[in-house]
């Protein structure tokens, strides 16, 4: 009997998760005899907590830490200890206005681009110099014209987004098929109706494939830029909990950016499969 | 003086040549004319110009002089009233059979609600025999069904003229008899004025009533016009009886297989003039001797 590749896969899967976890578990298991290897000054910093285990949380301390936060995902005591729900909820935000900012410039400005060589031409050394640009390298110039650590992030995250929604529309826009174009020409359809009916359907998937790149880039820089600015965010939680030696903490967080990534990576999955269409 | 319907006057194209060479005119002078419900079809080697010329009458083409008039007016840009089936078919795939037709139809109609267009679309749908597939999209459908598609959606803006450029090309035999019976049928019925290119001789005496024949390029020309001597209706598993139809067909291929090039390469009669090019109505031999 063949159980399905699905099944297998899955069981495969298991395998890996249960010999990670087990490998994390020995890795972290305290040092027999008491003999705890620290450094005084260290062990004093630590307040006692490296005496009595070592500094790498175990698997069942940082799936204890993961069920507390998740099962009050929303408390707020203050600047430094909110609940990963709002530090989230604070990210995601700034990460879908500087999305949102960006797609609204870079989808009407691709489609010039797309439609005009000659824009093309003219817009093509400014794009390909910005494109490189790490996105973090724009911080001090935002915090110094902007003078507002959020707006900042939103700034960095619109500047990041732009690039790949607007050479991907471009590119959708120029590779729409002549022969669809020249139907609307026979028929008389005026400019807006056939940007609007032929060819945003037509470039949709390549804008939409855009949009999941500058999707994936922004919340990668989010982390970093709020690590950078602080304030609220889950790169300020990962950086406090860092500076608060809570390692279970950091490594909940962790898990929690990959999770939150691959949700919004999956909802534009959706959104490409709904404008997809199959010649 | 009583203009045709459709006038092409002295038309040529040149196309630039890359890299310094000499520019290459693929075609020029050339004359000719037709008849408001008429069926013609263009015959020639590939290459020679033809869908240049079917191009520049729907307007998406410019020629590089010459006018082309149609129903008096200057064609100077694509127009509703002529309506184009393109060779790949070109529908747009995100759209249904439906959607395709109403896209077209509601471009014509403008003012028309839903339901309206949506009646007028399922007609010329049926027309072409895909009522039971008008809410699928082009993806599946066979190759014969989308070419379908094509003709209905150009049929049902009612153009002045209907241009098609190799419409059943892609098809396989069967196929292409099928929507040959169809088109027949629809023609007969709407009057409907046809422009268009075929590489297929006995398509083109089923169909025309007037077949454009184009000496290779370049530098092509209108060889000569013949008519098609066959009486409507005509059809298909029945036109190979008619003793005339030899006549036009081994008229054609002879056409194709040696005189295109040698006009290609001068060889015409003195008294070619390309302001009228030669009528030709091939009559077998032994009717010829009766008459
Ligand atoms: N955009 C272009 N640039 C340069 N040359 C072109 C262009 N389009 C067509 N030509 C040339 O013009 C000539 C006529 O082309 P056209 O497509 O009209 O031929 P055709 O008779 O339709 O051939 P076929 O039967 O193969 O479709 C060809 O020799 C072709 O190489
Ligand atoms: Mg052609």
């Amino acid at each position: 009997m063949k159980a399905s590749l699905t099944l297998r896969a899955s069981m495969v899967s298991a395998l890996i998760l249960v010999v990670f976890l087990g490998a994390w578990q020995l890795a972290t298991l305290p040092t027999g005899g008491g003999a705890v290897y620290a450094d005084p000054e260290y062990a004093a910093m630590m307040g006692g907590a490296a005496t009595q285990a070592s500094s790498m949380p175990t698997p069942g301390v940082v799936g204890s830490t993961i069920l507390s936060q998740l099962s009050n995902p929303f408390y707020d005591n203050g600047p430094n200890d909110k609940g990963i729900g709002i530090q989230l909820a604070y990210s995601l935000s700034r990460v879908l206005a500087g999305f949102l900012l960006a797609a609204i410039v870079a989808v009407p400005l691709g489609f010039v681009i797309g439609m005009s060589p000659l824009m093309y031409k003219a817009l093509n050394p400014y794009i390909q110099i910005m494109k490189p640009i790490s996105p973090l390298a724009w911080m001090p110039l935002a915090l110094y014209t902007i003078k507002d650590a959020s707006l900042s992030s939103i700034f960095v995250i619109f500047i990041c987004s732009i690039w790949p929604m607007m050479i991907n529309t471009a590119h959708g826009v120029a590779s729409v098929k002549k022969d669809w174009l020249n139907v609307a020409r026979t028929l008389e359809v005026s400019a807006f109706r056939t940007a609007m009916q032929v060819i945003l359907p037509a470039a949709a998937p390549t804008i939409l494939t855009g949009m999941r790149i500058s999707m994936g880039i922004a919340w990668l820089v989010i982390v970093a830029a709020e690590m950078l600015v602080g304030g609220t965010g889950i790169g300020y939680f990962v950086w406090n909990e860092w500076n608060n030696l809570n390692l279970s903490n950091v490594i909940f967080a962790i898990f929690m950016i990959g999770a939150v990534g691959m949700l919004l990576d999956m909802v534009f999955g959706v959104l490409a499969k709904l404008v997809s269409y199959q010649e | 003086m009583n203009q045709p319907f459709l006038k092409v006057e002295g038309l040529k194209k040149v196309f630039p040549s890359p890299g310094g060479a000499p520019d290459v005119t693929v075609f020029e002078n050339i004359h000719f004319g037709f008849e408001k419900g008429e069926f013609v079809c263009i015959i020639g080697h590939s290459g020679c110009g033809k869908s240049t010329i079917l191009n520049v009458l729907a307007g998406l083409d410019e020629a590089t002089a010459g006018n082309v008039f149609m129903d008096g007016r200057e064609v100077k840009g694509p127009s509703l009233d002529r309506g184009v089936v393109f060779q790949s078919h070109a529908l747009m795939p995100w759209l249904t059979v439906m959607e395709n037709v109403a896209f077209a139809v509601s471009s014509r109609w403008k003012d028309w609600n839903k339901e309206q267009v949506r009646t007028h679309c399922m007609k010329y749908i049926e027309l072409v025999g895909l009522g039971h597939a008008a809410d699928k999209k082009p993806h599946q459908l066979s190759g014969g069904m989308k070419q379908r598609v094509g003709i209905a959606r150009a049929f049902a803006i009612e153009p002045k003229m209907l241009l098609m450029d190799e419409p059943f090309g892609a098809l396989d035999a069967l196929t292409r008899g099928v929507i040959q019976d169809e088109l027949v049928k629809i023609c007969d019925a709407t009057h409907q004025t046809v422009f268009m290119i075929t590489h297929d001789v006995d398509e083109a005496i089923l169909l025309a009533d007037k077949i454009v024949l184009m000496s290779n390029g370049p530098l092509a020309k209108i060889a000569e016009i013949v008519e098609n001597p066959l009486p409507h209706p005509r059809v298909r598993q029945e036109i190979h009886h008619d003793p005339q139809f030899y006549a036009v067909r081994n008229h054609l291929v002879d056409f194709l297989v040696s005189r295109s090039k040698l006009i290609a390469q001068g060889e015409l009669s003195s008294d070619y003039d390309p302001l009228h090019p030669p009528v030709i109505r091939p009559v077998v031999e032994a009717l010829k001797l009766a008459a």
